[in-house]
């Protein structure tokens, strides 16, 4: 067995990650999941450190998840909405952060609107900063909860079909899963309607099939993306009738993947739209595992960056 | 710096002895194993525990649990090192509330690993007693913690190392001292 250590202060991106460090994070997430099991749900493996979370954008799963991780790994944790602090009188990122920082926290927590702002914080803190979502960039801990939901269920990551629904463009959800399956050793099919779909997206490995029956041949995986209301400035697709009618995934269209596919979603749905409420309560679907798994995760990584000696 | 073998400690049959007499000690002193459940803390209390139990089993034809106890977690050095030790599985499906606990590892040194195994332990439940039985007891002990059960006490220096190897890890069964020397 090949011995691997986790050598990043932070964590930006899946891309970047090599095989052996996704292995070493699911293997340790694997070990944290008995925690969540215990009565007392609490080890003092971060005692003294302290976590911040800011969130410029709004999160229910990815936010608390963090923050019980924090919690159960005995780190103080301190979580703050952009909504009433001092970012509505018009205080910078940057100054923001190097308050934060000055203060004396060990982890940054951030989610934003902008593409590369992590990687921009990760240059100027010395902190370890982690992306909890940037913009259309990635997404890495829910990419990491989705290998480690799929290797759970089938006890392998490496020679399968991923086939990623819906808005490709817009998500930091696909672009984070793209990196991980191609990394681990996994085929991935992106389909969607043609305005959602970036030009190029071929470069980073992956399969385009416009056509959802055939892109849905073979799946292992059925992962089904948000469509992201929010993030549509102009309309890319006539109406949410003629979204669900194309492509959302429904049991018939689940019958054309493999008997034992999983299908995964990375919250919050929108049901009737990119997926049917029976497809989403179906035995097939993991959803909810997802959701516990990311605690789990969550405090792996938090470990592996946090707990242990500091990096020269 | 060379690395050397100093003296063989105990062999095949010398661990075997050991261990088994430590196993009647435990009857003998929990009056029988009605109570008792085995935990070996990672990685090598855990075969030690195992064979343990088949001792006891021998003894009084009854099998009492096993389970494994890692300690990563509840390390007190690990802001000090600069390796990060991997985290490895607990795997205890049993209750310990008002068990007699008998915790098993292969050396006795500092105290720290039981000091930290006694709080991973208490996280889970709450034994009746914490029983502690150890294959080499090597003394520089640097907390107040002591072995209920020693399979051999060997007086060692600082520069000493004691190498526990298994079959079942190491594929060999033996106890070594072994140094690191200036040459």
């Amino acid at each position: 067995m090949k011995i691997v250590s986790w050598r990043h202060k932070d964590l930006l991106g899946i891309e970047g990650l090599t095989k052996e460090e996704i292995e070493l994070i699911i293997e340790t997430t694997s070990n944290m999941k008995e925690i969540l099991k215990r009565t007392i749900k609490k080890v003092p493996t971060l005692r003294g450190k302290t976590i911040c979370i800011l969130f410029y954008e709004p999160s229910t799963r990815t936010r608390s998840s963090f923050e019980l991780a924090a919690k159960y790994l005995s780190a103080d944790t301190i979580s703050i909405a952009t909504s009433v602090s001092s970012v509505q009188k018009g205080e910078s990122l940057l100054d923001t952060v190097k308050t934060l920082e000055a203060m004396g926290i060990d982890a940054l927590i951030i989610r934003h609107s902008s593409s590369g702002v992590a990687n921009f914080l990760a240059k100027k803190l010395s902190c370890s900063v982690i992306n909890a979502g940037d913009g259309m960039h990635e997404h890495p801990t829910q990419a990491l909860l989705d290998v480690y939901t799929v290797y759970e269920k089938k006890r392998r990551i490496d020679g399968m079909k991923i086939t990623i629904v819906g808005d490709i463009m817009h998500s930091r959800v696909a672009r984070s899963n793209i990196y991980v399956w191609k990394t681990v050793g996994s085929n991935v099919t992106v389909c969607g309607p043609s305005t959602l779909i970036p030009p190029g997206i071929e470069n980073l490995g992956v399969k385009v099939e416009y056509n959802i029956d055939k892109a849905l041949e073979d799946s292992d995986i059925i992962y089904v993306l948000r469509l992201q209301l929010e993030r549509q400035k102009k309309s890319l697709f006539p109406s949410l009738r003629e979204y669900h009618y194309l492509f959302g995934i429904t049991e018939d269209r689940v019958k054309k993947a493999k008997k034992d596919v999983l299908i995964m979603h990375p919250g919050p749905m929108n049901r009737g739209v990119e997926i049917s409420s029976e497809v989403a309560d179906s035995s097939q679907s993991v959803i909810n595992e997802q959701v516990t798994n990311g605690v789990a995760v969550r405090m792996a990584l938090l470990y592996l960056l946090l707990g242990g000696g500091k990096l020269e | 710096m060379i690395y050397q073998e100093k003296a063989k400690i105990l062999d095949k049959e010398g661990i075997r002895r050991a261990l088994r007499r430590v196993a009647h000690e435990i009857i003998e002193r929990n009056k029988g194993i009605e109570n008792i459940v085995l935990v070996g803390i990672r990685r090598r209390g855990v075969p030690l525990a195992y064979r343990l139990q088949k001792y006891l089993k021998e003894i009084e034809g009854k099998e009492v649990p096993v389970g494994s106890l890692d300690i990563t977690l509840y390390r007190d050095d690990l802001n000090l090192r600069l390796d990060q030790p991997k985290v490895g599985k607990t795997e205890i499906d049993f209750s310990i509330e008002d068990k007699d606990v008998i915790l098993v590892d292969d050396v006795l040194y500092t105290g720290r690993t039981v000091r930290s195994a006694l709080d991973a332990l208490m996280d889970l439940g709450r034994p009746k007693t914490v029983q502690l039985v150890v294959l080499i007891d090597r003394g520089h002990r640097e907390l107040p913690i002591r072995a209920d059960y020693v399979g051999k006490n060997v007086p060692t220096s600082k520069k000493e190392l004691i190498e526990v190897r298994l079959e079942e890890i190491d594929g060999i069964d033996e106890v070594v001292i072994t140094e690191w020397r200036d040459e």
